[in-house]
């Protein structure tokens, strides 16, 4: 039953090694994926593009559907996995900016290593700006530390807060989701850009 | 030899997630990336500046247990990534060093805004407490409130910022 590591007091370095089985098995999606390739990414904005979409949407209900499937059977303790805490303010500026950081960029995080790991000399510096972004948030952190806290509403989730079952709420985004990839597909032959996307 | 297509994009997403699941099965935590760089630098501040680390209200908790910031979850993990990609880019012959960019743009201002990317995001990133990964994709698949904030909000604001940074990419 798991989660695994929690429940058996594996000792830490097993935990290390899954991390990093997983950072492989993670990597090697995010190439696969195309999300190596910040002109495939930055697709998503301008329409010609939108494997962002369908790779995301995909993947966040695989894993939502199949930790409650896992849930239902008594495999996976679903009180002991993490759930991010809500700080509104803090969730809300820290996304606008990073929307900003990902169209100048071309690549978030994790696919500018996805990008570096196969030779992408934008993404080395792109993620070289991003340790320049760690060094700057930690040394501003005192002034804005008081803004970054406020309006704290815990580890909060959406069922709940929408007065749905998880069940529920699962049909609900893979519903939309179902919409999200029908107008994606519309979207790439509306603006299809062949000079583009032949080039990738 | 000619590089190899993208794996189907639904067919990824399902490995995507899959991968997801099992780092929610085997260790109660989702995926990450902004916060390997983030104990990558508070490894280097460490390393270049003791004092300055355990003064600093930001850095000193990850110098607490006495160890190094890089042994950690996240920090493997990263370093797993930077594997797991370049296997796949051997597979499909994707592996070549170049800057990626639209034939309209210099090499230098892709890498100038490649930087400044890269500053705002991890900024972003470490005021919401995750990025893309962390926040949006592992916050999603536990139903948190701040995975789908975050998603809208980055996804949001990219669209936004897309009409001023056109230039850059069409």
């Amino acid at each position: 039953m798991g989660p695994l590591t929690i429940l058996s007091e594996l000792p830490e370095w097993i935990n290390l090694l899954i991390a990093f089985c997983i950072g492989i098995g993670f990597g090697f999606a995010l190439e696969q994926a195309g999300f190596s390739s910040s002109r495939k990414l930055a697709g998503m904005f301008y329409g010609y593009d939108t494997t962002v979409l369908k790779v995301f949407f995909t993947a966040a209900i695989v894993a939502l559907a199949g930790s409650q499937l896992l849930s239902y059977f008594g495999l996976l303790n679903l009180k002991l996995v993490f759930v991010n805490p809500y700080y509104m303010n803090a969730t809300i500026i820290g996304g606008i900016i990073m929307g900003a950081g990902f169209i100048m960029g071309g690549y978030c995080p994790g696919t500018g290593i996805s990008a570096l790991s196969i030779g992408k000399i934008d993404a080395m510096i792109f993620l070289l700006g991003g340790m320049v972004g760690a060094f700057l948030f930690a040394e501003t952190y005192p002034f804005i530390q008081t803004m970054a806290m406020e309006n704290y509403k815990g580890p909060m989730q959406i069922d709940e807060w929408m007065g749905v079952s998880p069940e529920i709420f699962t049909l609900i985004l893979i519903l939309a989701a179902i919409a999200l990839f029908w107008l994606a597909e519309l979207a790439e032959k509306k603006f299809s850009r062949a000079e583009i996307t032949n080039d990738l | 030899m000619n590089k190899r297509n993208y794996m189907n994009p639904y067919l990824a997403g399902v490995l995507l997630g899959l991968v997801l699941l099992a780092a929610m099965f085997l260790s109660g935590r989702g995926l990450g990336a902004s916060g390997g760089i983030k104990y990558t630098v508070v490894a280097l501040v460490g390393a270049v500046d003791k004092q300055h680390a355990m003064e600093s209200a930001y850095y000193s908790k990850y110098f607490e247990n006495g160890e190094s910031p890089l042994k950690n979850w996240l920090a493997l993990e990263v370093f797993g990534m930077v594997l797991g990609g370049f296997i796949s880019g051997a597979l499909s012959h994707r592996l070549k060093f170049k800057i990626e960019k639209s034939p309209k743009i210099s090499n230098n201002k892709r890498l100038l805004f490649a930087f400044l990317g890269g500053v705002f995001f991890v900024y972003g990133a470490q005021l919401a407490r995750g990025c893309t990964s962390g926040a949006a994709l592992s916050g999603m698949a536990v139903l948190s409130v701040a995975g789908f904030v975050t998603m809208i909000a980055i996804f949001g604001s990219a669209y936004i910022f897309a009409w001023f940074f056109r230039k850059l990419w069409i």
